[in-house]
């Protein structure tokens, strides 16, 4: 096993040190520290954030990515890597990525969703719906075991996750002195309970069925649906992260030293914005492509090529995304500016770096975090539509866009094939609607009176 | 609140409609004898010399005719006169210009020429290019540039009329070829075979250079040999040495009339900019015209008024009395006075109308295969009860079509002749499993292939003599091919040097790289099934899906590896597929279509044997050795060969698949009320929703009410209390 | 006020040239004049002749940006940027690469654009308006959370599961509305419905929520108090104090894209079969009609740039202190 980091793997773990190292940091800063404690008081804050952070694990756990390593053929060779690459979430999951099936299964079935022609024990050619390859084949007779069997795994999962719950909670959830039982709290601990329940059930149940169905060419419609997680977070997430620096200069210098950089920014914002987002961007992601077709030799795996084409997208996100941000900052700054401490810094002749740095940019912080969770939402859905008008991620990875657009044929079909659209529904409005619920609670604790759409 | 707002004219609409209300026509549209059908993709170019593709062919086929057209019912495939008199006749000259017999080796002819004669009489349709002055002068040409600044739509051109046709057209036509703002696909391909199409093609583009863009060229202008006049109805067209496939090309729509006028007519300046164009409004002698051009939404194609007396044929194959398919025989064509194409770009509205009555016929996507067809257990597919409930009817037949996966003979690793890179290919041969892919992506709408040609073109074979013996071994008791198991592939792979997929020298994976267009969402799941094929082998594959564009640029740059590709029949003739591994025809070298740039000599010599020959037993052994080579070499993967199953309803008569004829539109017979009936009975809105949301809507105002209310009363209190 | 509309139109120019010069080059990246000959070549039978000869036909064969061979001024004007881009300062958006004019093509497809994106934004807004206005007027109580929540949950649903979803039930299983198509005149009005349903109910969250929102800060100013303190109605203030302070914020956004309505939606228009110009679009992305898509970036940037001028002067309408200098 060799680890592999793929470029967006490396950014978001940078993120990720960055964020660590900022809580770190500014531990101690009560200023800072109360907007957050607010954030996870409110009922709202707590079960978003606790629904959120259970899908960054499972982005993360996807983020961790490694190529196997081939058994030797000779001795004496130098070890050789096989040319998939997976990630720690794959490992995890791996009774479900293997469990292909042939074509389309409902949830939880034992037999094919469609009738193939097959040769019975006494040798008679018929035409049926065959038992499955992996969900329910340890059932010896599915009409009469079926029920029992997923009863008992449910209730062992159900078991499971309660058990793994409460000594978590034992330990540092229960109300004691100095730690009062804030709504929030308990809040958080009964969606996290409900995750642990959630994970327990299909622990137990995911390698023996599939919950979830299967798709066209038999693959686990859970398993697809959690592999896209990552995307759609790294979507909402990097995109940000490249529209900061952007978004943060140019933003703050346009309104900060006016005239003719602000005329020069205020020209750039508007010509990016005066063309219509989707031809930019439709444009933008084309040539990526022709950049990324052109050079099949810079990908050494299709996992570097679809990281590319996803890196890319978010660039362009990003780069025609930090418009609304700059202006938003450049009003603020233009109101900061007259301020008596900046007024006075200037007169004193503090370098302007150091005013930026020291005054300005501390000040509009809060505004910064604000727009990072709210874009992140409005970025997930995006790329839904961006797939569907054919300038998504790479076709071949896992994302929302793809599983709905293939969904899309199957709701055609009689009967009607519903698990593969109705799964992507379910995960993608539930880390929508949490990052929503989230975003409000931010918005809320860091900026009462403010209002941004 | 938005919700009442809707509900009322929708109600209102209910009491106000008698047709079904969810129909997708202008009212009172579905009428009279019409014939309602879809295209997915507005037609570029309706120009005949230069549509190439089906999208076109459904229009300029059923508008322009060449002299030859494949006839409608028998089968195989076979060539009967369309305007001409009688078949065309040729005669053949040695390189002194003296004649020879007809059985005069092939290669001592130097030139064949055919001599067509058209039947006198042959009225075209009704267009302002033919209308005159009562001085006999045409009434449109030229025009005055107010009168055309007046004219919005091309019905604004008052003034019709029409002439003979006359074999000078089909001699202009030819020519147009040549002329390089036709652009026509065919010019290179047409430049080998006709004597003296390229010179004129160079001499135009001379010509052209200096002119603006919309410019007429008058192609009638410089010598050229190849095709003259001999009377008023009698053409003759030259071409090199012995090709037999020429009468074939003689049934497309390139080679149909073309009145100079008309040319001379839409390149009068301010035209294009109208959209008048031969590409938009054609000038035909058949059995429809295009009466509205609306490509955003609907083509209209109508009865040709002037269309001469062309019958049903009385005569098919044995079954098509017993099928119904003959009982118009001797009627005047065509039996539909309008046919309305409407845009339809995606499989699942199309689906939907079509079981709604709004379409008369419909293919069937993969999505939509278990509704429609229920495979028996003998393998034959049949209708399931919901389709027969609404009288719907399904005809089947083999496409001249081959689905292949292509190995780039340039390649380093699987390309070339030697005995290592053949096991490896033919390893793949085996394990890629084609047979799962045609149940999973076509619903076992395809035939297994076993050879380039497939099957209803001389040269298949069909049963054991007609396995891949590479591939598939006989299994005589159960009467099929029986592909071989994976332990031999790898078997082979081990030979190749790979012993589990491992370069057996470097102990390196075998990485191997796959081009493809497909795109969409069909494409990841087939990708995926690629992926899974190449794992049986332990061999990595990396799939590169690309656009079109980029496909081709590295087809022809030879820098795929492997890639997915399909070929079409131009004419039912093997000399169609096996060219496509003719050596010389290699896309790297030359500009061919020998896309895997195969080049094996004793292919290449028995091919040039093979061409211009018969169909007899003596091509057919020749054939046999070519398939048997190339089975051998394995430069493709056999995919399939699909079949195409076609959904009609009850009410549209004589249907017939032909793969070949794209003319078919004026043998069709529709029963206008039986589908009045149709539509009724199948389009009744359900109105349960409506009421639920009605009730779900009162349910919302009470607490609003209420809560209303009570805010009324807290805020005097308020006010009082302030 | 002339004065300023003059100037606006001036600083219009830079932009516009500015977003030509993007276009241009982003698409002359992806698409050489040769892969551009090749997808209107068709399949079969393509030769590099027959590419030169699209080329030379369709005024590709030009360098880029600077014409060497030619002298003087033509070496920057005899160049396809000049060509095929800044024609569309005289609005002559020329020939799509299939021959047929953008134009006339355009004239045509706006009307069942419109036809969609004006009733869609009409009765949006006010349905938007009046359910914000509802919300503000039961603030604090049940009704008012369960709004908010209800607006949240809408707004986290992709916008393609309503169009997915209106198709199905709406056009597949209850039979109301033809499933896709469009016929011209006032025969369109049973195409319109569908998607003007769906269009309405993708955008009442996210705006209801930002109305409110508005409503919410007016309310909580002094002039609302006083107003009240008056005896006025509670309805009363809502709808004359409350929303007619409000009308800046709501200006700001809504008038910048009424120009652009012209546009159509994309999304839209190609599930419902609408011959509008939002299909047209997004054919030519996938098509790769550098002409089609060039001219509408440039038409969506012009009308981006009336629309800040329209929305300049409706402040002037709503709010008499607002002088445009």
């Amino acid at each position: 096993m060799k680890p592999v980091i793929l470029w967006s793997d490396a950014l978001l773990l940078l993120m990720l040190a960055v964020l660590a190292l900022t809580f770190w940091r500014l531990r101690r800063e009560e200023a800072l520290r109360a907007p957050w404690r607010q954030v996870m008081r409110g009922r709202m804050g707590a079960v978003s954030g606790v629904l959120l952070l259970a899908f960054a694990v499972i982005g993360l756990l996807d983020s961790l990515h490694y190529v196997e390593r081939l058994p030797d053929t000779e001795p004496g060779q130098p070890a050789q890597y096989g040319g998939e690459v997976r990630s720690a979430l794959d490992a995890l999951l791996t009774p479900l990525r293997e469990g292909v099936e042939k074509t389309y299964s409902a949830p939880f079935a034992t037999h094919l969703y469609v009738k193939q022609a097959m040769t019975r024990a006494d040798g008679v050619d018929v035409r049926d719906y065959p038992r499955l390859a992996h969900g329910g084949a340890h059932l010896a007779d599915p009409a009469s075991e079926f029920w029992p069997d997923v009863s008992r795994r449910a209730l062992a999962g159900l078991a499971g996750g309660v058990l793994l719950w409460l000594p978590l909670w034992l330990a540092f959830g229960r109300a004691r002195a100095g730690r009062p039982a804030s709504p929030g709290r308990r809040a958080a601990w009964a969606t996290l309970l409900c995750v642990m329940l959630t994970a327990g059930l299909l622990v137990a149940l995911a390698p023996h069925y599939h919950v979830l169905g299967t798709d066209k060419v038999g693959q686990d419609v859970l398993y697809l649906s959690l592999k896209s997680i990552r995307t759609g977070l790294l979507i909402g997430t990097l995109t940000t992260l490249i529209m900061l620096p952007f978004a943060l200069t140019l933003g703050i210098a346009a309104g900060y030293f006016g005239g003719r950089v602000d005329d020069l920014i205020q020209y750039l914002y508007t010509t990016l914005n005066s063309i219509p987002g989707v031809l930019l961007i439709a444009a933008a992601v084309l040539v990526v492509q022709v950049q990324i077709e052109t050079h099949p030799d810079w990908f050494d795996t299709a996992a570097a090529r679809g990281d590319a084409r996803l890196l890319a997208l978010c660039g362009i996100l990003g780069l025609t995304g930090w418009t609304g941000l700059a202006r938003l900052l450049r009003g603020e700054v233009l109101k900061l500016r007259e301020l008596e401490f900046v007024q006075a810094a200037r007169a004193f002749g503090v370098r302007h770096t150091r005013i930026l740095a020291r005054h300005l940019l501390p000040n509009v912080m809060h505004l910064v975090l604000i727009a990072l969770v709210i874009d992140f939402s409005g970025l997930v859905l995006a790329e839904a539509v961006l797939s569907y008008v054919g300038v998504g991620v790479d076709p071949g990875m896992n994302s929302f866009g793809n599983m709905i657009n293939g969904a899309r044929l199957e709701l055609a079909r009689e009967p009607v094939v519903w698990w593969q659209l109705a799964a992507a529904f379910v995960f993608l409005f539930t880390l929508v609607l949490a990052a929503n619920l989230f975003a409000d609670s931010v918005r809320e604790a860091l900026d009462p009176r403010g209002r941004r759409r | 609140m938005p919700r009442r707002w809707v509900f009322i004219p929708f109600v209102l609409l209910l009491a106000a409609c008698s047709g079904p209300i969810n129909s997708p026509y202008a009212p009172g549209e579905p009428a009279g004898r019409t014939l309602f059908t879809a295209f997915s993709e507005r037609p570029k170019h309706l120009d005949p010399a230069r549509s190439y593709s089906e999208d076109q062919y459904q229009f300029v086929a059923n508008i322009y005719e060449p002299p030859l057209q494949y006839h409608y019912l028998k089968r195989p495939y076979q060539l009967v006169p369309l305007t001409a008199a009688a078949m065309p006749t040729v005669r053949y000259y040695d390189a002194a210009g003296r004649a020879l017999p007809a059985d005069a080796p092939s290669a001592a002819i130097a030139l064949s020429e055919y001599e067509i004669r058209i039947r006198p009489g042959i009225l075209y349709q009704p267009h302002p290019a033919f209308a005159l002055r009562a001085d006999g002068s045409p009434r449109y040409l030229p025009i005055d540039a107010r009168e055309l600044a007046r004219m919005r739509r091309f019905s604004d051109f008052r003034e019709l009329g029409t002439r003979e046709l006359t074999a000078d057209d089909y001699v202009y036509q030819i020519r147009r070829l040549a002329n390089p703002r036709a652009q026509s696909p065919i010019l290179g391909l047409m430049a080998e075979h006709i004597v003296g199409l390229r010179e004129l093609a160079a001499e135009l583009t001379e010509a052209v250079k200096d002119l603006p863009r919309d410019a007429y060229v008058d192609v009638a202008a410089p010598a050229f040999a190849g095709a003259y006049v001999v009377d008023r109805h009698t053409y003759r067209v030259r071409v090199r040495g012995k090709y037999p496939q020429f009468m074939y090309w003689l049934a497309m729509p390139f080679f149909a009339p073309m009145p100079p006028e008309a040319e001379r007519f839409y390149r009068q300046p301010g035209m294009a900019e109208r959209n008048f164009s031969l590409d938009w409004q054609p000038v035909g002698t058949g059995p429809f015209y295009l009466a509205e051009n609306d490509p955003n939404r609907v083509m209209r194609l109508r009865r040709n008024p002037h269309f001469r007396d062309e019958r049903y044929p009385d005569a098919g194959e044995p079954g098509d009395a017993a099928a119904g398919l003959l009982a118009d025989a001797g009627r005047p064509l065509p039996l539909v006075d309008e046919v309305v194409f409407t845009l339809e770009k995606e499989n699942v509205p199309y689906w939907n109308k079509f079981l709604q009555g709004y379409y008369d016929a419909s293919g069937i996507s993969s999505d939509s295969f278990d509704q429609a067809i229920r495979v028996g257990a003998d393998g034959q597919p049949d209708l399931t009860p919901a389709m027969r409930e609404r009288g719907i009817l399904l005809s089947t037949a083999a496409r001249p079509t081959l689905w292949y996966l292509g190995f780039n003979m340039a390649d380093p690793v699987l390309g070339g002749l030697s005995e290592r890179a053949r096991k490896l290919r033919q390893a793949i041969a085996i394990a890629v499993d084609y047979d799962e892919f045609i149940s999973i992506f076509t619903n076992g709408r395809g035939e297994r292939a076993h050879g380039p040609i497939p099957p209803g073109i001389f040269g298949h074979r069909a049963g054991a003599d007609g396995i891949n013996p590479v591939v598939f071994t006989w299994d005589a008791a159960r009467g099929e091919a029986r592909r071989r198991d994976l332990g031999e592939a790898r078997r082979l792979l081990a030979d190749a040097g790979y012993p589990n997929g491992r370069d057996a020298a470097s102990g390196r994976p075998l990485t191997l790289y796959f081009d493809t267009m497909a795109s969409g969402p069909e494409a990841k799941s087939r990708l995926d099934w690629y992926r899974k094929q190449f794992a049986k082998l332990d061999i990595q594959l990396v799939v590169r899906s690309t656009d079109y564009n980029r496909f081709q640029d590295k087809i022809q740059k030879g820098n795929a590896q492997m890639f997915e590709w399909g070929w079409n029949a131009d004419y039912p003739d093997p000399e169609n597929f096996l060219f496509l591994l003719y050596g010389p025809n290699a896309k790297l070298r030359g500009q061919g279509e020998n896309a895997s740039n195969y080049a094996n000599p004793e292919f290449d010599r028995l091919f040039e044997r093979m061409k211009d020959m018969d169909n007899g037993p003596e091509r057919q052994a020749l054939i046999d050795r070519m398939v048997a080579i190339v089975r051998d070499d394995a430069p493709w993967v056999f995919a399939f060969h699909p079949r195409s199953f076609g959904l009609r309803h009850g009410w549209v008569a004589n249907v017939k698949p032909n793969q070949m004829a794209n003319n078919a539109l004026k043998y069709r017979r529709v029963d206008p009320a039986a589908r009045v009936a149709y539509q009724a009975r199948w389009n009744r809105p359900v109105l349960w929703p409506l009421a639920v949301s009605a009730v779900l809507l009162a349910a919302a105002i009470a607490p609003a009410a209420t809560a209303y209310r009570r805010r009324q009363r807290a805020g005097v209190r308020e006010r009082a209390g302030a | 006020m002339l004065d300023y509309i003059l100037r606006r139109i001036l600083y219009a120019f830079p932009i516009l040239l500015g977003v030509n010069l993007l276009t241009f080059t982003l698409f002359f990246m992806v698409n050489t004049p040769d892969d551009m000959a090749r997808i209107h070549l068709g399949a079969k039978h393509v030769t590099q002749e027959a590419i030169d000869t699209w080329k030379r036909e369709h005024g590709y064969d030009k360098p880029l940006f600077y014409n060497a061979d030619a002298g003087g001024v033509a070496r920057l004007s005899e160049t396809l940027f000049v060509d095929k881009s800044l024609r569309l300062f005289l609005f002559d958006f020329g020939a799509a690469d299939d021959g047929r004019d953008i134009a006339r093509e355009i004239q045509t497809r706006m009307w069942p654009s419109l036809a969609i994106a004006l009733p869609t934004f009409v009765v949006g807004l006010l349905c938007y308006l009046s359910f914000a206005l509802l919300l503000a007027f039961f603030r604090g109580t049940a009704l008012d959370t369960g709004g908010v929540v209800l607006c949240v949950a809408l707004m986290s649903i992709s916008g393609l599961f309503y169009v997915i979803a209106g198709q199905y039930l709406m056009g597949k299983l209850w039979n109301w509305f033809p499933i896709s198509g469009y016929q011209p005149g006032w025969a369109a009005w049973p195409f319109l419905v569908m998607p003007v349903i769906v269009g309405l109910v993708a955008g009442i969250g996210d705006s209801t929520r930002f109305y409110r929102a508005l409503f919410l800060e007016e309310i909580g100013k002094d002039y609302v108090r006083t107003a009240r303190a008056k005896g006025l109605s509670e309805p009363r203030v809502l709808f004359r104090h409350v929303l007619g302070n409000a009308m800046i914020p709501i200006l700001t956004g809504v008038v910048v894209v009424i120009p652009r309505l012209f546009l159509g939606s994309l999304i839209i228009e190609s599930f419902f079969g609408i011959p509008g110009l939002g299909s047209y679009t997004i054919d030519a992305i996938q098509a790769q009609d550098f002409a089609i898509v060039r001219s509408m970036v440039f038409l969506g940037s012009v009308l981006y740039i009336i629309g800040l001028v329209l929305t300049d002067l409706s402040y002037t309408l709503v709010d008499p202190r607002v002088r445009l200098e």
